[in-house]
């Protein structure tokens, strides 16, 4: 077939996202690089927890929630779609982009603050396993097999992941502490920030949820893409056979078939 | 369910002692890495006396590996999964024999490299039930979790080099746990080793349970 079959196109609202996400996302950096103060204690180090710590969210609990959830959904019997497939792959893809941004965020704030690029504290440890699992789930994603059987087989190893990361994060816990705990907001929810700072580490988790969600859109759509060219070249290959196969028919008739007196030597 | 697991699992240990990959091959690959990581912490007997709980623990850990990857090419022959698949053995049956056979192979290499690091390195244990607790623990751990990625990556061609990427971030915890149960084993402070203990549990029983409940898909999408 030559003529091209129309791909999916992907939603409006997505593009609205990735719009919000933009604009969120340069207020945050107006607002973090020039309008608040230094801080009493760190100076200008302080600037990068106002994405670090929601770099760090997205990537532990909003990737956790659509990963887990997708693959969760994938498997149930009742709710089997390959949307939740491609939701939960696309999810951890974009999680381990966020996780090493997660490490490489943190990274560039301890070297300074800590006097180390790595120190083997627990919540570094347990992101860095993260990363490694989600990479590893990504290799498994690139096997290839049949789409219910890849689906199937990537949904099982995402739970696998999302039982594991509990159990590492304790472990890494009480193997070593250095992190510190939440320290903007204390148990009674009394902010130790002025308000500029508290609006601009807000906005930093609004503006990375909102760009989260844009990349999982997108990241989507192209596993869509993917899925329909792949159908389409198999739709093209097999088409391209059953024409030689014609092709040869017609020719084998021809064969068996001489015109009287007029014979092949 | 039971009895299919004792068939599977007696399967599994009757090939494995009539092939004896086991005994010539994951035995010494493992006493060889104890000797390889001596190699490079250098001949400092303290140092070394230091590192033996991480040591032994590294080893079983990469011994684990091959072990799976063992137990994964057994089935893997012409229609073998198939044939078990299709045999009307319950997949909890056969999820619980595979882990036994794993474990049990594990429990005897761990002897192994008890007396290896006990040889090697000169330390004693001081706390034994502490250290065998770990070591039980850790293995109905390692088996359940390993059978089960084993069972994942079954039937790809990328195989060997995919399971240990899978496996290995996943028993870390259980690496880090068993060696610090160790080290208080070792130092003969119990109460510190309990607390290792309380990852171990969890663990072995998470990865019991989701075996015995995700084998059978898994199965099929093999």
């Amino acid at each position: 077939m030559s003529e091209r079959a129309v791909l999916p196109g992907r939603p409006r609202w997505l593009d609205a996202f990735g719009a919000l996400g933009v604009i969120a996302m340069g207020f945050t950096v107006w607002l973090g690089l020039w309008v608040t103060p230094p801080d009493k204690f760190q100076g200008n180090l302080a600037r990068l927890l106002y994405i670090h710590p929601a770099i760090a969210t997205v990537a532990l609990y909003w990737v956790g929630i659509v990963a887990a959830g997708g693959s969760l959904l994938y498997l149930w019997p009742r709710t089997r779609s390959f949307f939740w497939d491609r939701l939960a792959a696309s999810a951890v893809e974009v999680g381990a982009m966020f996780a090493a941004l997660t490490l490489v965020t943190g990274s560039l704030w301890g070297r300074p603050v800590w006097g180390v690029w790595w120190t083997w504290d627990a919540r570094l440890t347990s992101t860095a396993l993260l990363l490694l699992l989600e990479i590893g789930y990504l290799a498994l994603r690139r096997v290839p097999a049949e789409p219910a059987v890849r689906a199937r087989r990537c949904a099982v190893a995402a739970l696998l992941i999302a039982i594991d990361i509990p159990i590492v994060h304790f472990s890494v816990d009480w193997w070593n502490t250095l992190h510190q705990g939440g320290t903007f907001l204390d148990p009674g929810f009394k902010i130790h920030a002025s308000a500029s700072m508290s609006w601009t580490f807000l906005l930093g988790f609004i503006a990375f949820s909102l760009i989260f969600v844009w990349l999982l859109g997108m990241r989507y759509q192209v596993e869509v893409l993917q899925d329909a060219v792949g159908d389409q070249e198999l739709e093209v290959s097999l088409t391209e056979r059953w024409s030689e196969d014609t092709e040869l028919v017609g020719v084998g008739v021809a064969d068996r078939d001489p015109t009287p007196g007029g014979a092949t030597p | 369910m039971w009895h299919d697991a004792v068939l599977v699992a007696g399967k599994d240990l009757r090939i494995e002692a009539r092939s004896r990959v086991g005994l010539w091959q994951v035995v010494p690959f493992a006493l060889l890495v104890l000797v390889l990581l001596a190699f490079a912490i250098g001949p400092d007997q303290a140092a070394l006396r230091h590192a033996a709980p991480g040591i032994f623990w590294v080893a079983l850990l990469f011994s684990t590996v091959l072990a799976i990857q063992r137990s994964v090419a057994v089935e893997s022959g012409e229609g073998t999964r198939d044939g078990l698949r299709l045999s009307g053995i319950d997949p909890a049956g056969i999820f619980l024999g595979k882990a036994a056979a794993v474990g049990l192979q594990l429990l005897a290499l761990e002897l192994v490299l008890w007396a290896g690091v006990t040889f090697l390195f000169d330390v004693q244990v001081h706390v034994v039930w502490l250290a065998v607790t770990a070591c039980v623990l850790a293995t109905i751990g390692l088996a359940c979790a390993g059978v089960l990625y084993g069972a994942l990556s079954a039937g790809l061609r990328v195989r060997d080099t995919l399971l240990p990427l899978l496996v290995l971030p996943v028993l870390a915890p259980v690496l880090l746990a068993g060696s610090k149960a160790w080290e208080a084993a070792l130092n003969g402070s119990t109460s510190s080793g309990t607390q290792w203990l309380k990852i171990l549990v969890p663990f072995a029983v998470i990865y019991l349970v989701v075996g015995i409940v995700l084998y059978g898909p898994l199965q099929e999408a093999a």
